[in-house]
């Protein structure tokens, strides 16, 4: 075991208690699914029923569009009611296949059972991608991409994160606890596709007791387990790459140009299922949680289902004043309940009003805890300020694009200035411009 | 003493002498014109012309790269002396003024969330679109203000951008700040304007904000051509305009989105009070 980790980072209350050990539930079916067609990174797909028609659990409602681009599955049997525009957890209304369960969650085509061994890497890539796998850290990359570096680029060393260093969220735990064999055959899988010759689960040292259930069937894989200190964003791809290989990701490179694959803990459960079973990918490990809900836990929830019905499953104290889709720190506040839990949908936050704290609002004091914090080795402060004054320059020449939005800086802030908010502003304001010229 | 006034003196007369050659003979060449156009031109360095200032702007004109018709703050008689500098003949333009195109405040609009942050419209635009449920409404959170050159913006206590007519210039900066394209450019002597910008249809609009256009073109039916329709948005057909037929638009107009800018404005929100309703 190693512990090693990266510099900078902060440390968030980390509310794990609340549901790392209770057992995960099957999440009853709504009786409205939502199912939006872009779930992923890449072209949306592209509806391939029509409002009326009867669709199996599992089949395809929407094809992809192009090779960055991954099919959408229905996640029950049932009638489709409609396919229209819904909110979207991005905050604007992107069209969904509307689902009505017909409860008998039937299967649409007989799924088989067949041993990887036997299968090429093409029938893998195509069968995962057929399933519709993408990253379920949050980013929700199509796997199959991933899995596929262009010619040139070799991967020695796979990385399965199982870091879960947002604070509150446990799914990747429970996933790893309850779905054991699934991820230690996702493993095999993982190192037969990518041909990675170093394998490594990540962890962080909150999880030992995860670390040493998993350690004599890693050994016997020869897995090796990285056990790192608790810190935000340990599970940042850069930041974890540097704590187990010690490479550093060039700023404008991906980890194959390192020769490191990453991979999230849930995505190599789903990876057992794309490939040995064919089955797609239309139910996920969610953590709803959060001081305004009274029985925290982890559900296994179709894609789909509306998070106003994970919350009433959960129970509310008092009327949400805040909703998390994601972590604390990474994760996006909700503007409505009717939003459905995606692919990358890894918890359900909700708070109460006592539970939000205004931002002071203050000026900066140049005490530099945000310099310290940030894992890139940026100036936020500084960034910051640029952005407020329109100075896009001055924000690039001080690598304002290296950002990776982890929030550490707007964490510590002891003013509660907005940080991350000025520098993702200027981000978008840095690649708008370029796009015009 | 002497010898001392005589060394000194004599190096004294020598510099001089030298500098006067060297200012002769490296002399840069300036086209009067440049400095007869920059005492012409607005002197605000607002950038509408797209050149970084006044200067640059003056020089791109005597060097015959620029048109002449574009310093917006400067407005058509800045234009009639540029054209005498240059000697050249020029239409003049029409001046033009920013038109706040949304009358639906904190209680006329809906909001979709409650937002804490940057106080820039752009920054908030980019968290799930903007805090409005209006996908074209005033955000409020003055980026127009800050970039406006002539103080010519500011944002009411209802929480929406507000053109003076006295200050505004035209220059369109803050059109192309404003990430809604809440504001637009309009003729300067029109003064009856549509104060909506929402794209979608009446049902929704309805649903968060009581002053948006529902796009139910009576408007068009009381004053043909002085208003055409942009989808579901009804918009000022800017020089064909009637007064008296709009007038009328404006009387008959039911979310009250056509509004006389000149007139001192009535108090935005118009619910009956209780003493009216009963009476």
């Amino acid at each position: 075991m190693k512990r090693r980790s990266f510099p900078g980072g902060t440390h968030p209350p980390q509310h794990k208690s609340a549901t790392a050990d209770t057992p995960s539930e099957i999440c009853p079916l709504p009786p409205e699914l939502v199912i939006p067609l872009a779930q992923h990174v890449g072209a949306p797909a592209v509806a391939c029923v029509n409002a009326g028609q009867r669709v199996g659990r599992g089949q395809v409602v929407g094809k992809p569009n192009g090779f960055v681009s991954v099919p959408v599955h229905a996640s029950t049997s049932g009638l489709v009611v409609a396919v229209e525009p819904r909110p979207h957890p991005c905050g604007a209304e992107l069209p969904a296949v509307v689902l009505q369960p017909d409860g008998d969650d039937v299967w649409a085509e007989e799924y088989l059972t067949q041993s990887f061994h036997v299968l090429t890497t093409e029938t893998m890539l195509e069968r995962i991608r057929e399933a519709g796998v993408v990253g379920m850290g949050g980013a929700a990359f199509p796997t199959h991409v991933k899995l596929d570096p262009p010619h040139g680029k070799t991967i020695d060393t796979a990385i399965v994160n199982a870091v879960e260093c947002e604070p509150w969220l446990t799914a990747d735990r429970r996933v790893l606890l309850e779905q054991r064999d699934k991820v230690l055959t996702g493993l095999e899988v993982l190192q037969k596709i990518s041909g990675a010759r170093q394998m490594w689960i990540g962890l962080e040292d909150n999880q030992t007791d995860v670390a040493a259930l998993l350690a004599p069937h890693c050994k016997q894989r020869g897995v090796g387990i990285a056990v790192m200190p608790a810190k935000y964003p340990q599970g940042a791809e850069r930041q974890l790459i540097y704590a187990i290989t010690g490479r550093r990701v060039p700023t404008r490179g991906l980890p194959m140009d390192v020769g490191v694959l990453v991979q999230n803990i849930g995505t190599v459960a789903a990876l057992t299922d794309a490939v040995t079973r064919a089955r797609p990918l239309i139910e996920r490990m969610v953590t709803i949680s959060g001081p305004n809900v009274v029985r925290p836990r982890n559900l296994r929830v179709r894609i789909g289902t509306p998070i106003a019905h994970l919350l009433k499953h959960c129970g509310l104290r008092e009327e949400a004043a805040k909703v998390l889709l994601g972590g604390p720190m990474m994760g996006t506040a909700q503007h409505t309940l009717a939003v459905p839990v995606l692919r990358g949908t890894s918890g359900v936050l909700a708070f109460r009003r006592q539970d939000i704290t205004a931002p002071a609002g203050g000026s900066c004091l140049r005490c530099g805890r945000c310099v310290a914090a940030c894992p890139m080795h940026l100036l936020p402060t500084f960034i910051a300020d640029y952005a407020r004054r329109d100075a896009l320059d001055l924000a690039e020449r001080f690598a304002a694009r290296n950002c990776i939005e982890c929030g550490s800086c707007s964490f510590v802030c002891p003013a509660g200035i907005p940080l991350v908010q000025s520098i993702r502003y200027a981000k978008g304001a840095i690649l708008a411009r370029r796009r015009s010229t | 003493m002497l010898a001392a006034v005589i060394s000194l003196g004599s190096l004294g007369c020598f510099a001089a002498i030298l500098l006067a050659m060297a200012a002769r003979r490296f002399a840069v060449k300036v086209d009067p014109r440049q400095a007869a156009l920059l005492d012409v031109l607005a002197g605000a360095n607002c950038g509408a012309c797209g050149y970084p200032g006044c200067s640059a702007y003056a020089r791109a004109l005597v060097a015959g790269t620029a048109r002449p018709d574009l310093c917006r703050p400067g407005g058509p008689e800045t234009l009639a002396r540029i054209a005498t500098i240059l000697d050249m003949e020029v239409a003049t333009g029409e001046p033009q003024i920013a038109v706040v195109r949304c009358r639906g405040n904190r209680r006329q609009s809906r909001a979709k969330y409650d937002y804490q942050g940057l106080e820039d419209c752009r920054a908030a635009q980019k968290l799930a679109f903007g805090p409005k449920t209006c996908p074209g409404g005033c955000l409020g959170l003055g980026s127009c203000v800050q970039h406006c050159p002539f103080g010519a913006l500011n944002i009411n206590e209802q929480g929406l951008a507000e053109v003076d007519r006295d200050r505004c210039t035209g220059c369109g900066l803050c059109v192309s700040v404003c990430p809604r394209q809440v504001l637009a450019l309009a003729p300067a002597r029109s003064h009856i304007h549509v104060q909506c910008n929402s794209p979608d249809a009446g049902r929704k609009v309805k649903n968060y904000c009581h002053v948006g256009c529902i796009g139910c073109r009576l408007c068009m039916k009381t004053a043909p051509e002085c208003f055409v329709m942009e989808g579901f948005l009804a918009k000022v057909n800017y020089g064909h305009e009637k007064p008296t037929a709009m007038a009328d638009a404006m009387e008959r107009c039911p979310h009250h989105c056509i509004q006389d800018l000149a007139e001192p404005r009535e108090t935005a929100t118009h619910s009956p009070s209780a003493e009216e309703r009963t009476s």
